[in-house]
């Protein structure tokens, strides 16, 4: 049992979680995940680690509202126990002095985007981050953000904070400004990374992307996270969660995201009761 | 014991006796066990079968060789938690074993009775006892020896990390098992189903170990937590590992990321281990398709197929490159499958996937196959028939054609040496690694065979860990 010491709430069903567990978070390096199974009857599924506090024995995660077991987890507080948490899974996003490293993240994927920023600055990079979401209420971790990088930019789809329009936009000014990026680190929607590495590919800036496949056991054994990464199958759990963002085959992605859809529509529906979203505060 | 001719000859009249099982158009309706078991009075009538030679051929055929012509004597005298805990001396998973274990190849192969008649059931016999055990007793514990001061070091609780835990609490040394899934059991829970082998079974084995003293961490991976070097520098003395199978095969053919293929270990853990037949009541789904198409023919195929069968599609069918003759799958399962409404399209060998817009599988193009000249195998090499290609319907598709080895534990040990499958390098007889005080053994090192195999070399690898914490020997 894994017990929740803290919860924060960042947007509009956006939660931060600090969950007691120790020994990951002696291990984990940034750009890893846990697999979390909420109860006897969850399934399993990932999530990136934002931070760790060896001290304390916990770890951060960020979670957003979209299926059952998501709006579950954000339905607990503080003192519930999450069955299972097994980690730290995936290598460790590879970190070196790169001069400058450009870290994006969109939505939720500034979380995933923080520990590397963190990390990146650790090394010795001037860090220059781009953050955004669709609007400024749903933009998270802007003040951490700004903490770990020597320039950091917002963006939202809306306007109604920092530039108007894409994170795409933003790195794409900043290309044409001159800066020499000596990589970039893309995290958010599949589409999003797509774009974030469509507009570094013609200047060559090396460019990682996180990938988010759904998974089962993400120790290897399963084969359900592959991706095609340069034409070749790889196993988001085992060789990834980070690979060479041009190289991606993102529809593919896109499409396998969609497996469940109808099955993750009924679980919601099962879960709500076509009672209102929170009748399963009772069960 | 001698016995006398006259008895030999009455026992030899004595019919094989039946197990009764669910029938197929019923069992393919629910994942409940197939057959039912022996009852008492079947399993003494088919215990007196053994004509107790003096050279009993079957211990030699078993990987673990149980006494089986003791335990089987003790059966037929109506002593049946004297027969559970005999077999108990040498196999902690008889229960399991009962169940999966290939007798035909091993122990059941060699019966003398089988010359001429069917031989002895041993398996049904070994689970007759474990099970009666289970259901009429405490489940006797046997006597630990005062602790040896020594710590073994487990890594994963299937079916040979178990064996090597449970010999050595017996041998008086501390083990602990870390266990990368949320339960332990390994492919006795995420791989064989629950009609072949009830997962409550495999819990009551590993409670069993429990009682016993030996400790399990689940939800703990050996090389992203500590490392085997870091286990050995927290206080172990020895480490076994037992990581199992790893990264499933797929055929490299164009399709095989469409939405409804699946690794036969995905598609068995999605429904084994995580219970998606229980959808939505258990939150893990799986696609259920109208028609299946399992690929490969081996065990695990069978149990993807049969598995397959009981979500109720329209068909499910085994498409395999050669004939039935070469399907390396038991023939009771072949058999069972086909009860239960499996279809083999044989000589037959995928060639692409098809998807519609969705980028959902739709249909499978093959090639008819023709068996040529044997191969290093011996087996017939099957080669394609030019021009043959036909296209099947399918929106699942199950590839089942083995595991390559998981990366993880040699990752993080350089210095455990793998061969050029990436399988680790151990020796037959002791389990020994390349690497000081490190063992192995079962699917890591095998590449992918039965639960018994890794089991017999789980008792030997227990045997020389044994051996080197006492003597210190390397």
């Amino acid at each position: 049992m894994f017990v929740i010491m803290e919860k924060k709430e960042l947007a509009h069903t956006v939660y931060q979680f600090k969950i007691k567990a120790p020994s990951i978070a002696r291990k984990r390096k940034a750009g890893q995940f846990v697999i979390l199974r909420l109860n006897e009857t969850g399934e399993r599924f990932p999530l990136t680690i934002l931070d760790s506090d060896t001290n304390s024995g916990t770890i951060d995660i960020i979670i957003q509202e979209v299926g059952k077991s998501s709006a579950m987890l954000g339905n607990m507080g503080v003192g519930d126990s999450i069955l299972d948490v097994v980690g730290p899974l995936g290598k460790p996003t590879r970190i070196e002095n790169f001069g400058i490293a450009v870290c994006v993240g969109g939505g939720i994927g500034t979380a995933p985007v923080y520990p590397i920023a963190k990390a990146m600055r650790e090394a010795g990079n001037r860090v220059v981050s781009i953050i955004g979401a669709r609007n400024k209420s749903l933009l998270i971790l802007e003040k951490e953000m700004r903490e770990v990088s020597d320039e950091l930019h917002v963006a939202t789809d809306d306007g109604s904070y920092g530039h108007h329009g894409f994170v795409t936009q933003v790195l794409q000014n900043l290309i044409d400004g001159g800066m020499k990026m000596g990589c970039v680190v893309g995290i958010g929607p599949v589409p999003m990374m797509r774009a974030v590495s469509n507009v570094t590919r013609p200047y060559n800036i090396p460019t990682v992307v996180s990938l988010n496949p759904i998974m089962v056991d993400g120790t290897g054994m399963c084969g359900s996270c592959r991706v095609t990464v340069g034409g070749k199958t790889q196993f988001v759990c085992v060789d990834g969660p980070e690979f060479d963002g041009h190289q991606v085959d993102y529809a593919e992605l896109i499409l396998r995201n969609r497996s469940y859809l109808k099955e993750e529509k009924l679980a919601m529906e099962e879960l709500t009761c076509h009672e209102g979203v929170k009748c399963y505060d009772r069960k | 014991m001698d016995m006398d001719p006259k008895e030999i000859k009455e026992r030899m009249k004595i019919p094989r006796q039946p197990m009764a099982e669910q029938d197929p158009a019923v069992r393919v309706t629910n994942f409940h066990e197939v057959p039912f078991g022996y009852t008492p009075e079947q399993a003494m009538e088919e215990a007196r079968r053994c004509i107790q030679c003096k050279k009993p051929l079957c211990v030699g055929g078993c990987p673990v060789n149980i006494d089986i012509p003791w335990f089987l004597r003790l059966i037929a005298e109506g002593k049946f938690l004297e027969a559970a805990r005999k077999i108990k001396e040498t196999n902690g998973l008889p229960a399991v074993c009962g169940r999966v274990c290939p007798q035909e190849d091993q122990c059941e192969k060699v019966c003398v009775i089988g010359k001429k008649n069917d031989p002895v059931s041993i398996g049904r016999l070994e689970r007759f006892v474990a099970d009666y055990e289970r259901e009429h007793s405490e489940v006797s514990i046997p006597e630990i020896p005062r602790w040896t001061g020594k710590k073994v070091a487990v890594v994963g609780a299937g079916p040979a990390g178990l064996t090597v835990a449970g010999d050595l609490v017996k041998k008086g040394h501390k083990v602990t098992i870390f266990e990368a899934l949320h339960i332990a059991g390994g492919v006795l829970m995420y791989g064989i189903p629950e009609f072949r082998l009830p997962k409550k079974i495999v819990q009551s084995e590993v409670e069993y170990l429990k009682r016993m003293g030996v400790e399990i961490v689940l939800n703990a991976v050996v090389g992203k937590l500590d490392t085997v070097d870091e286990l050995f520098s927290s206080g172990y003395d020895a480490v076994f590992i037992g990581s199992g199978a790893g990264l499933p095969n797929f055929m490299n053919i164009p399709g095989e990321n469409l939405i409804g293929v699946y690794s036969a270990n995905e598609f068995l853990t999605r429904v084994n281990l995580m219970k998606a037949y229980l959808f939505p009541e258990y939150d893990t789904p799986i696609i259920r398709g109208k028609r299946v198409v399992v690929i490969g023919a081996g065990n695990t195929a069978m149990d993807a197929a049969r598995t397959a069968l009981r979500l109720r599609p329209d068909e499910v069918s085994i498409v395999y490159r050669r004939s039935r003759e070469e399907m390396p799958a038991r023939i009771e399962e072949i058999h069972h499958g086909e009860e239960e409404g499996l279809e083999l399209k044989l000589l037959t060998h995928p060639r692409r996937f098809i998807g519609d817009d969705d980028g959902r599988l739709k249909a499978i193009e093959c090639v008819r196959m023709e068996l040529g000249p044997p191969d290093e195998s011996g087996r017939r090499r099957p080669v394609e028939v030019p021009g043959s290609e036909f296209t099947i319907e399918a929106d699942v598709a199950i590839i089942s054609i083995g595991n390559g080895a998981n990366p993880l534990i040699p990752q993080t040990t350089p210095d455990i040496k793998v061969n050029r499958w990436g399988n680790i390098s151990a020796d037959a007889d002791t389990g020994r690694t390349s690497k000081k005080g490190v063992f192995s053994g079962g699917d890591i090192v095998r590449g992918g065979a039965t639960v018994i195999l890794a089991m017999g070399d789980a008792r030997r690898a227990a045997n020389s860990i044994d051996e080197y914490l006492t003597t210190g020997v390397w």
